[in-house]
């Protein structure tokens, strides 16, 4: 007797479809090893999205999951399959009709997809650093096995880049220009200059506190070498770390500063654009923050949301595989857990995204 | 007892978690040949007065003539949350002609089995009644998907090739139970008849009953008295079939239900009768919906924003939808339209379709605008931007046209907000 085709579910009435885990169901991973699995074997990697302010990460994230869902169940409808069965008939020609089994092919439905529902039902996504909902920018997502490349992004302690606007002549109390108004003041006296002497001191005073959080012994001449060159940095946790600031315009009461840091949040950044008011005797808030780099994920990398679909993540998830490999390598190489002797994610190159900014090499402050 | 060897009794005492299928008897109608076994089925042991007590039962093994026994088991098992608990009858292949109708007894009726001679398993079977053993595993008495039923069901074949999402369905817990114990000459064909009838087309009637599987439970005299009602209103065959198609749970509202809908409108939109039905015809889930956000909605348009009746009727009547939108969308977007844009009254009225876009859209074009110094929405003076054109068209069309840009312009200020 042959046993059906159909798998039973005999005594498996816990078993259902899991919202949280891998959801592709008992039947589905038949099928999507099949044909669906050609839009899911290149989902794996990582890419950016441009998160628009306004909405949480863990939105945006479910929208971009949505929307990868839609593209991959959307394959053209699987051929009817079949069955053997072994009826029972009469066979054989003139009287003798002597009852066999024939086997025979019935079509089945079993595994329609109107039975079983689409092959996938969710897929894993992690996101890297977070940007809180009044942020904008660069928000690298993981899809499948790329999201332990997360992990190996988030462990290379790369720096980000971020555009910070402030409004001088308002505190409130949360920073932020729509938050509960504290304080006005006059911001006349304030100059380009005094601003730019500002942000050298901060920015004098996190280079130090950059190399007291990287556990370097600056006694050797390996460690020199990197600090001329500008190398170091923690390879740890660390509070949050300026390792370039500058202002890019000035137009009282409005500013508009470059933040490259890292270990931050972007309450902290706001915080500054505050403790930046108060150095300059006045007071500030801060209108808008906006990430432009994220290791190496640059605006140009980050899809706009009409942009949220299977193919253009696809696409994306390739252009920056190679990318993402070799800089990984660098930074985790040889030697994972020892210091770098390597680049840290090229604050100023020429593919950093705002070169129309004029920006100086971090050696040089 | 010595049972011969395709007999397996199995017991099932296991506690099951969450929403799960349990198989119930079979229906009483199936033919049973010659057996007189059922006389036991009726008196059902009680074990405790909360427990249900199923029965089902399974494809059994036959033999030949001689001996003509039938296996069935039995067991007794417990629900769990009688809201998610539901009872689905085990199927029966019915277009196996050599297939016998399984029969059942209670386990405790042990005379029944008496009348059958004590069968070794070692005896030796001649090789006809060896072929007409059949040994195809059961059908799992209780389950959660209707995959394990669908092969042997006509009624779920055909539902199937017809279009209807079963996978959809058998999440609510009672839509799988009605569907198995449907039979699909007798009550299904009836009822899709008299929907092509109405005017549903064959490629439809697989989203239709998708949503309203519970049509099939309706009284087919009822479905007529409230096609006769909406036609007695003076709507339209084709506006009727239009109706159902968009409305699927329209025909499971008795008649009342819908005169006090259709009067609602009419009395608070205070809309002529020729009116109430094109909105209705429109947006037919108005009639099927909960009445209680339109009574917000409406005085959200009336106090909060400030409209005037005459506005609020003409913005209805161009955008039904916008009697069931969102409370705190609608006032989002008004609050950006009228206080950022600085657009009046008058203008936001003359085009509503503002209010059944996504704010995001209506913030990113506007901003665009103002970048490129093109936000001029006053039609008395020059370069006056229209909001419907501001919203309603793609994106294309709005960069080449009304902002006189590329988009990949557009694309790069949306990179800078």
């Amino acid at each position: 007797m042959a046993a059906p085709m159909v798998p039973t579910t005999f005594g498996r009435g816990t078993v259902r479809h899991f919202r949280s885990g891998a959801a592709i169901s008992p039947a589905g991973a038949a099928r999507a090893s099949g044909m669906g699995s050609r839009g899911l074997a290149r989902l794996h990697g990582l890419f950016a999205v441009y998160k628009p302010p306004g909405l949480k990460w863990k939105h945006v994230r479910d929208t971009v999951e949505l929307q990868l869902l839609k593209g991959v169940n959307a394959g053209k409808a699987p051929a009817p399959e079949q069955r053997v069965r072994f009826l029972l008939g009469p066979v054989g020609d003139g009287e003798e009709k002597a009852l066999t089994l024939t086997a025979t092919s019935v079509p089945t439905l079993t595994n329609h997809p109107l039975v079983c529902g689409p092959a996938c039902t969710s897929l894993k996504i992690g996101v890297g650093h977070r940007l809180d909902a009044q942020a904008s920018g660069v928000l690298v997502l993981g899809v499948g096995h790329g999201r332990r490349l997360l992990t190996s992004m988030y462990n290379a302690h790369l720096t980000k880049d971020y555009t910070v606007r402030g409004l001088l002549g308002k505190a409130t109390d949360d920073f932020c220009d729509e938050g509960r108004l504290v304080e006005k003041s006059t911001y006349d006296h304030v100059t380009r200059e005094k601003l730019d002497r500002i942000l050298a001191l901060i920015q004098g005073s996190h280079q130090k506190a950059l190399v007291m959080y990287s556990s370097l012994d600056l006694q050797t001449q390996e460690a020199y070498e990197m600090a001329v060159r500008g190398l170091i940095r923690p390879m740890n946790k660390s509070p949050m770390l300026v390792t370039a600031i500058q202002c890019i315009h000035f137009a009282p009461p409005e500013f508009l500063i470059q933040v490259q840091c890292m270990h931050e949040t972007q309450k902290q950044l706001r915080r500054l654009v505050h403790e930046i008011g108060l150095e300059l005797k006045t007071t500030a808030v801060c209108s808008q923050v906006r990430r432009t780099r994220d290791g190496f994920f640059t605006l140009d990398d980050a899809l706009l949301r009409t942009h949220w679909d299977l193919h253009s993540i696809e696409d994306a998830i390739q252009a920056a595989a190679p990318r993402v490999a070799a800089e990984l390598e660098r930074s985790l190489g040889p030697g994972l857990g020892t210091q770098q002797l390597q680049d840290p994610g090229r604050p100023w190159d020429s593919r950093g995204p705002s070169s129309a900014l004029g920006l100086e090499s971090c050696a040089g402050h | 007892m010595a049972l011969s060897a395709p007999q397996i009794p199995r017991w099932f005492n296991s506690v099951k978690l969450s929403s799960f299928i349990i198989a119930t008897q079979l229906r009483k109608h199936f033919p049973r040949p010659g057996k007189t076994l059922l006389h036991g089925f009726s008196a059902q042991p009680q074990m405790s007065s909360d427990n249900y007590f199923l029965q089902w039962g399974f494809k059994t093994y036959r033999t030949s003539s001689l001996w003509n026994s039938s296996q069935s088991t039995n067991s007794s098992r417990q629900e769990i949350g009688s809201a998610q608990g539901t009872l689905l009858p085990s199927m029966n292949e019915q277009t196996q002609k050599t297939e016998n109708i399984p029969s059942f007894d209670s386990e405790l009726s042990l005379e029944a089995l008496d009348d059958l001679p004590p069968v070794s398993p070692l005896q030796l079977v001649s090789e006809e009644e060896a072929i007409q053993i059949i040994a195809d595993p059961p059908l799992p008495p209780d389950t959660y998907t209707l995959r394990d039923y669908v092969d042997h069901s006509e009624t779920l074949q055909k539902l199937v090739l017809l279009g209807v999402d079963l996978s959809k369905i058998e999440k609510h817990p009672d839509a799988a139970n009605l569907l198995l114990r449907l039979d699909f000459e007798k009550d299904i064909k009836q009822i899709l008849m008299f929907l092509k009838d109405l005017g549903i087309e064959d490629n439809q009637l697989g989203t239709y009953l998708t949503k309203n599987y519970a049509i099939f439970s309706e009284d087919l005299e009822n479905l007529k008295t409230r096609v006769a009602y909406l036609q007695s209103k003076n709507f339209s065959k084709a506006h009727i079939a239009q109706m159902v198609r968009n409305a699927p749970f329209l025909l499971s509202f008795s008649v009342e239900r819908l005169d006090n809908r259709l009067g609602f409108f009419q009395k608070e939109l205070e809309l002529s009768v020729k009116k109430t039905r094109d909105l209705v015809v429109r947006l037919p889930r108005l009639l099927t919906g909960s009445l209680e956000p339109v009574k917000e909605n409406m005085k959200v348009y009336r106090l909060e924003l400030g409209f005037k009746r005459n506005e609020i009727q003409h913005m209805i009547t161009k955008v039904p939808k916008m009697l069931t939108a969102n409370k705190r969308k609608l006032t989002e977007t008004f609050d950006y339209v009228h206080n950022v844009m600085s657009i009046p009254h008058h203008l936001i009225v003359r085009f509503p379709q503002v209010f059944n876009t996504r704010l995001f859209k209506v913030k990113e074009r506007h901003l665009f605008l103002t970048y490129l110094g093109r936000a001029q929405y006053d039609p008395v003076k020059p370069n006056y931007i229209s909001l419907d054109k501001l919203v309603s068209v793609p994106d294309e069309i709005f960069c080449e046209e009304i902002a006189k840009a590329s988009v990949q312009d557009f694309e790069k200020f949306l990179k800078t907000l």
